[in-house]
């Protein structure tokens, strides 16, 4: 009798922490999805002034999605195009540099490791836009500025993006060096171990970093504005975006499109993101735990 | 320092237990000094003995080595040549014949000017040809600089080129003594895949670092002892060294309103940083543990809720925030319509409200990530951890701050770290979401005026982005960062609970 209202008790309690819970969540995800919810409205909304002092709009249509794409009007289209291409070039070379780097770093011993990675640790303390200022000078000097933005910024992105090491090393380190020691009794070159045995291993860690590669240059606006010396034709989409709204006659005249363009560049980053979301976890908790 | 026992430590009250741990504390930091001098110390002391080290090399194999050797040391690459090294002997070869002819011809006119970075600049003069004055091109302290640092570190590459040469001819005497065969060139290029095999990996990466990282990170450090902006191009008008006297400004609070700023924005980077860390990193646990609830259904739903912040770039909810609390943004008229305000407030404009601001919209974008990575730690936890506490009778607070606390803490150390790191060097956030706050005058400096919101990065950005180009407080301001990025690294470091063997589980 006694222990039977107990449970009772403690199931009642349960089911009210757990109403608790989910009113929570509710307004917790309401929070967290109202300002895209937001940006979808207004991006169909053909009202062009920034305020309207309403979120659903009267008139519905598709006008700012259209002058994106007009070139006339904008160069929304170039800059998406920049930042696409610098994206799937960036991608591969950055994970084959991070790969060559994480892999040397955590399988093999040899005299100078401590000593570059110490030393790599101490370089990334350095803020990275310091060096962007000679950069641009010898940049521009190839010509690789401006309206050639785009090389500059594959240059800058990918030349030192072996630093960035540490999650991929980190996962190298979980698989057992015992596998390679076996192929390496058999004969195998260091460099067969490498393509043939732990590269296959490594199929998570690839997707991570290239999947991490492909989406830095969407969302990078230092280096992008700085290297574009304000040339429309050499910005990313960031940069473009930025710089459409950042007056206020700008911002009255485009706001509503600057949402269109939101959801425009938010749509396949997204799609790419949560097909692939499964790697950017494992990727994320790996990195967290290892440091 | 005496340390306590745990149960003499128990033994202790409330304020003695206070005082014990501060001690602790002092002692600990003394202690971090203390090793990091001896650690440097010991750096210099390995350096200098390398160096002795070499310089005795120099002379014993000289002495001891054969004719071949002999010769190597004035003709890189003989000994290789001589004993059938082709490839490698030519290369010695063909490095020291390009380093010599690049030197005596370019570099050294270089090297001589590094030392006030050209004497005149771009001057008008009178042209016989036209009977007139025209302008003419002088130095350029910009490439002295460039080409003069570069060719100083060709110099040092070839020491050590020089050094290898000979060693490698002694090392072929000493195979060929012992009746061995010198390695060939199709035995080397086994050996790129094979016993060399992390050469060969790293050389892309570290030519890419070296030139895009190393060298103008060094560059940028000189640029703090030279007196290089906007009015000081270098090309019009030349700079030249000027020692410590950038650094001196910074630190000048009377004078100058830049040491005012300076200490100001530093103040609110350090501050930015705690809050914005912390903040992310527990109500970024909350979540996960909210969703991880036994009896709540739907997780993946939920989480999948989260998730998708952090797919969208960051920079379109970045502008988009900022607009929505902007003066004429939505959030003003709907405050207005519900009666709460009758005129728009403006955020942005007010110090206080904007900081707070960037803090709360900082969790929106951070919490998401933290609610990934938590989850995955907090279902490691074993269950009967809390299985037993509840026998125990400890309540839900009791269970998170003995147990998931802890247990986080331990795991996530080194990210707490770097996401402190992050948040200082936080640049998208602050001038994304803050591009709107107003300047304060009294930060006006050279440079720019800065925001109340400004952190030490964003200001770096200003001031070199701002009309005067202000590259010689740009770099100063860099190495700040530096400092104090590394003071807070060394620190964090050594708290961390588990200094784990990197060796361990392979």
């Amino acid at each position: 009798m006694m222990s039977t209202s107990r449970q009772k008790s403690l199931k009642t309690h349960q089911r009210v922490s757990n109403v608790f819970a989910y009113i929570l969540l509710v307004v917790l995800s309401i929070i967290w999805l109202t300002p895209f919810v937001l940006i979808v409205f207004e991006s169909f909304r053909t009202e062009t002034t920034m305020q309207v002092g309403y979120v659903i709009p009267k008139v519905w249509g598709f006008a700012n999605y259209k002058t994106l794409f007009d070139k006339n009007a904008m160069d929304f289209i170039v800059w998406y195009k920049n930042t696409f291409i610098i994206a799937i070039i960036c991608a591969p070379i950055q994970t084959f540099m991070v790969l060559c780097m994480s892999y040397t770093l955590s399988r093999m011993r040899f005299k100078g490791r401590k000593f570059l990675m110490n030393f790599m640790l101490v370089l990334g303390m350095f803020p990275g836009f310091l060096s962007m200022i000679i950069l641009k000078k010898v940049l521009s000097g190839w010509n690789m500025i401006g309206a050639n933005s785009v090389y500059g910024l594959i240059i800058v992105y990918t030349a030192s993006s072996a630093m960035g090491y540490y999650v991929s090393k980190g996962f190298f380190d979980t698989i057992p060096k015992s596998l390679d020691e076996a192929a390496r009794v058999d004969g195998a070159t260091r460099a067969r171990v490498f393509l043939n045995i732990t590269l296959p291993m490594a199929k998570p860690i690839v997707i991570y970093t290239l999947l991490t590669a492909f989406m830095g240059p969407w969302g990078d606006f230092m280096f992008a504005k700085y290297i574009c010396n304000n040339t429309s034709a050499g910005m990313n989409v960031a940069v473009g975006l930025q710089n459409m709204i950042a007056t206020s006659e700008g911002l009255a005249a485009h706001y509503t499109q600057f949402c269109a363009a939101g959801v425009l560049v938010a749509i396949p980053v997204t799609i790419l993101f949560m097909c692939l979301q499964k790697y950017y976890v494992e990727g994320v908790t790996g990195g967290a735990v290892k440091g | 320092m005496k340390r306590l026992t745990t149960s003499e430590y128990i033994r202790l009250n409330f304020f003695q237990k206070i005082l014990y741990k501060l001690a602790c504390f002092f002692a600990a930091v003394f202690k971090l000094f203390a090793d990091i001098g001896k650690g440097i110390g010991k750096g210099v002391k390995g350096l200098f003995k390398g160096i002795g080290k070499d310089l005795k090399d120099f002379a014993t194999i000289f002495a001891k080595g054969s004719w071949r050797t002999k010769v190597s040391y004035f003709i890189f690459g003989f000994g290789n040549l001589a004993c059938g090294q082709i490839v490698r002997g030519l290369l010695f070869l063909l490095f020291q014949v390009a380093f010599i002819g690049y030197t005596f011809t370019i570099g050294a006119g270089w090297m001589a000017k590094l030392d006030n970075l050209g004497d005149i600049g771009a001057h008008e003069e009178y042209s016989p040809i036209y009977d007139a004055y025209v302008r003419v091109d002088g130095d350029d302290s910009f490439k002295i600089m460039l080409y003069g640092v570069l060719s100083l570190i060709l110099c040092l590459v070839f020491i050590f080129v020089w050094r290898m040469s000979f060693h490698q001819s002694y090392e072929n005497d000493q195979l060929l003594a012992k009746g061995k065969k010198v390695p060939k060139f199709k035995d080397d290029l086994r050996e790129i895949v094979d016993a060399k095999f992390h050469k060969t990996l790293l050389t892309v990466p570290i030519i890419g670092i070296s030139m895009f990282t190393v060298f103008p990170t060094l560059f940028m450090v000189l640029v703090a002892f030279t007196n290089y902006d906007g009015a000081h191009d270098g090309y019009s008008n030349l700079y030249t060294w000027r020692g410590w006297q950038n650094f001196a400004e910074l630190f000048n609070t009377t004078s100058s309103n830049l040491g005012y700023a300076f200490k100001h924005i530093l103040g609110w980077t350090l501050v930015w940083a705690v809050f914005a860390t912390f903040s992310n990193y527990f109500l970024g646990m909350l979540l996960a543990i909210l969703i991880n609830k036994k009896g709540i259904k739907l997780k993946k739903l939920w989480r999948g809720i989260f998730v998708m912040t952090i797919a969208i770039p960051q920079f379109i909810s970045l502008l988009y925030m900022s607009k929505l609390f902007a003066k004429n943004g939505l959030i003003n008229a709907f405050l207005i319509k519900m009666g709460f305000l009758s005129v728009p407030f403006d955020f942005w404009a007010n110090t206080m409200a904007s900081r707070i601001l960037l803090i709360v919209i900082n969790i929106w974008i951070g919490v998401p990530y933290l609610m990934l990575i938590a989850t995955g730690i907090l279902m490691n936890i074993p269950e009967d951890l809390y299985e037993s506490a509840k026998i125990d009778g400890a309540n839900p607070w009791q269970q998170y701050t003995k147990i998931t606390l802890p247990y986080m803490l331990f795991i996530t150390g080194p990210y707490l770290l770097t996401s402190f790191i992050g948040n200082i060097n936080n640049f998208n956030v602050v001038y994304l979401l803050g591009g709107g706050a107003v300047p304060n005058p009294k930060l006006l400096t050279s440079g720019g005026t800065a925001s109340d919101v400004d952190l030490l990065i964003t200001w770096l950005f200003k001031i070199t982005t701002g009309t005067e180009s202000n590259y010689k407080l740009a770099s100063v301001i860099g190495i700040m960062i530096f400092i104090v990025v590394s003071i807070i690294s060394v620190i964090g470091f050594n708290a961390m609970p588990s200094t784990k063997n990197e060796e361990d589980f392979q």
